[in-house]
């Protein structure tokens, strides 16, 4: 399910000709039912606000847990915003979409 | 490399200066340690001592999970100490995580944990094989996660985690008011906490480090003093020596004749303990410099630790007494370290002089004077600094010479606490007679040979220090000019002495010679009389063969005279004429 979620967002970076506006990750570390919770509802909040306009990559640190030192990632799940800067974070399983919102600072664009 | 305790817990070395003999042999192997203490107290240089330690001297690799500082920040922090992080980093033997939340751009919405910590620690564990874990400080966490009951869940689980892992690991954290930690770790890890602490006592600071638990293992219970200087940490185990040290038979020279000859003819003991209590300006320095100069004669080693005296003023000061401690100083054999007393605090000191001690390999030790030390502290941290000094210095084999300053009025009374601990106690007094001070000196204890009850006069002469005899007078004990005047009064005795023997003697002798004359004389008229007497004889023999010759002649003339010549006597009767 995940690398099929990558390779489709990155083919659908390569087929735009546009760069997305939003880039995600999504720390996960194995298939918990909170990291499968955290990540149906990023799914959720970006088809419903970002639609078109984002790249999400999930990382799982039990597969390459030298990945998490670059975004000093600590707590799982952690979602990292690294498009638009400044990064942000987001700790949690993201259930609470209003601050998953606020913290992607996409209360603005409504 | 391991150590097992009687119990049979295995322990990890440290490699810390002191603290493995204090825990006996470390810290518990595979096990959680917290170290707890205030800031600046040196609780990271513990952890990283501890890291550095084990990847260079025991083979035991390590990872740091900084929460505060980035490693190039730490690297740069302990490079003065000489530990070089970034080649045991290149060289596989250290991996350090700078692990940091920043609030500011983190938001929290739903469940999460703390794996991603678990993962970084794992992997980073795994990618040197490590066998030491530092994490300074975890509590950090707390400041950056608002869920504190995650947090503490987590956290509880980390170390069940680095138990199962097998990695001795050692857990910093800030002391907080009222508990060892400002989040509580201690609930957490309960096996050996440590505290450190940094106190300041009139205007110096004395770090102390106490060992508050150690589940499984003895260990020493006091609060030691330790020292961060270049050498790392120093923890100094000096209280919980025992009196274990040997003895040895061997007389040292004081530097002194006269005084050599009162302590039994040959000096101190080496290895033993020697306390000069007197007051200002009395000689002790002095005493402490002829002690040096004997030793470096010899050929010995020693330092002289001086807290009043710089040591070109002390070569100087000494040298108008015809003592050259300069050469010794160049020959290498005299370290001379001076600092005032309040530079540090006194385990400071005392610390500064086990280095000293240990990189010279001093036989011999003088401290000028001990007291300087006493206002650093109270009674009982003097009586116990010197203590700690007697006690080091006996266990390495070096004689000490300490001096005291003391108001001679209670000079005794002073310099109790600290007399039962010193072998030879001399005391030197100032005594104000006749419009002068002079000095004397006495062996107030000297113990395990025979010495001198005689107080001695002291003197500074331009050929060093001299002893002589003192008077005792009717008014007291004459010393100085008095005793000049006494000795003057003595020789001019002897004099008069001697003169009224000569004149005896030759009284006797002319009466001898008088009756010597008259002996002569008499003899001269023995002789004479027995001349007479030889002459009367003479003559009256001669008086009768003269008249037997006339005799003969007259009976001759008439003719009465044999052919034989004989006179005939018919009667066979002569008539005499």
């Amino acid at each position: 399910m995940k690398p099929a979620k990558q390779t489709k967002a990155k083919t659908a970076n390569k087929t735009k000709p546009a760069e997305p506006r939003y880039d995600l990750r999504l720390y996960v570390a194995g298939q918990t039912p909170r990291s499968l919770q955290a990540l149906s509802n990023l799914k959720k909040i970006c088809e419903e606000h970002l639609a078109g306009n984002y790249r999400v990559e999930i990382i799982d640190l039990l597969k390459k847990p030298q990945l998490a030192a670059g975004d000093q990632i600590l707590a799982i799940p952690t979602l990292v915003r690294t498009l638009p800067k400044p990064a942000r974070k987001i700790i949690g399983d993201l259930s609470n979409t209003e601050r998953v919102l606020v913290g992607l600072d996409l209360r603005l664009l409504r | 490399m391991k150590e097992k305790s009687r119990r049979g817990l295995s322990k990890a070395l440290t490699g810390i200066s002191g603290l493995d003999e204090i825990t006996l042999g470390g810290l518990p192997r595979g096990r959680p340690t917290l170290v707890c203490g205030g800031a600046g107290c040196g609780k990271t240089l513990f952890g990283l001592e501890f890291l550095v330690r084990g990847a260079t001297e025991f083979g035991e690799p390590g990872v740091c999970i900084s929460f505060e500082e980035s490693g190039h920040d730490l690297a740069t922090n302990v490079a003065s100490l000489g530990f070089d992080l970034e080649k045991l980093q290149r060289t596989k033997k250290l991996v350090i995580d700078h692990i940091y939340i920043d609030k500011s751009e983190i938001a929290e919405t739903g469940e999460y944990d703390l794996e991603g910590l678990f993962i970084r620690l794992e992997a980073a564990i795994d990618s040197v094989g490590a066998k030491r874990v530092l994490l300074d400080t975890p509590e950090a966490l707390f400041a950056g996660l608002s869920d504190v009951g995650v947090l503490r869940s987590e956290l509880r689980r980390l170390f069940g985690w680095l138990k199962e892992k097998g990695v001795t690991a050692v857990i910093t954290g800030e002391r907080g008011e009222g508990t060892l930690t400002r989040h509580g770790l201690e609930e957490y890890v309960s096996d050996c906490v440590i505290l450190l602490d940094h106190r300041v006592q009139n205007d110096a600071v004395t770090r102390r480090l106490r060992i508050l638990k150690y589940r499984g293992s003895t260990h020493g219970t006091n609060e030691y003093p330790f020292l961060i200087d270049e050498h790392g940490i120093s923890v100094l185990p000096v209280t919980s020596l025992g009196l274990t040290h040997g003895a040895s038979k061997e007389r040292i020279s004081t530097g002194i004749a006269a005084l050599d000859h009162m302590l039994g003819g040959q000096g101190y003991f080496r290895g033993s303990s020697i306390l000069v209590t007197g007051s200002a300006g009395t000689g002790k320095t002095t005493m402490g410099a002829h002690f040096v100069d004997a030793a470096c004669r010899r050929g010995e080693s020693a330092i002289l630790f001086s807290f009043e005296e710089s040591p070109q003023q002390l070569i100087r000061n000494m040298r108008s007494i015809g003592l050259d401690l300069g050469r010794w100083v160049k020959k290498g054999l005299l370290h001379i370290e001076a600092a005032r007393p309040s530079s540090f605090g006194l385990e400071m000191h005392l610390v500064r002089m086990h280095h000293l001690l240990a990189e010279h390999r001093a036989n011999v030790v003088v401290i000028d004077p001990i007291s300087a030390l006493l206002p650093g502290g109270s009674a009982h941290d003097v009586h116990a600094l010197v203590l700690r000094v007697v006690d080091f210095l006996k266990q390495s084999g070096a004689t000490g010479f300490f001096t005291s300053v003391a108001v001679e009025e209670d000079m005794q009374s002073t310099s109790l606490s600290i007399s039962s601990l010193v072998d030879t106690w001399i005391l030197l007094r100032n005594i104000e007679v006749n419009g002068e001070r002079n000095r004397l000196l006495y062996i107030l204890k000297s113990r395990g040979m025979a010495h001198s009850n005689q107080i001695r006069e002291f003197l500074l002469t331009a050929h060093g220090v001299q002893l002589r005899d003192v008077y005792l007078g009717p008014g007291g004990v004459l010393t100085g000019s008095a005793r000049v005047a006494r000795e003057a009064e003595e020789r001019r005795e002897l004099l008069r002495q001697q003169k009224t023997d000569k004149d005896r003697q030759f009284a006797v002798k002319v009466a001898l010679r008088s009756l010597e004359a008259k002996i002569a004389e008499l003899q001269a008229e023995k002789v004479a009389r027995e001349n007479e007497l030889a002459a009367v004889i003479g003559e009256d023999q001669e008086q009768k063969t003269t008249r037997l010759a006339d005799r003969d002649s007259l009976r001759r003339s008439r003719g009465m005279i044999d052919s034989s010549g004989r006179s005939p006597r018919p009667n066979g009767r002569e008539r005499k004429p």
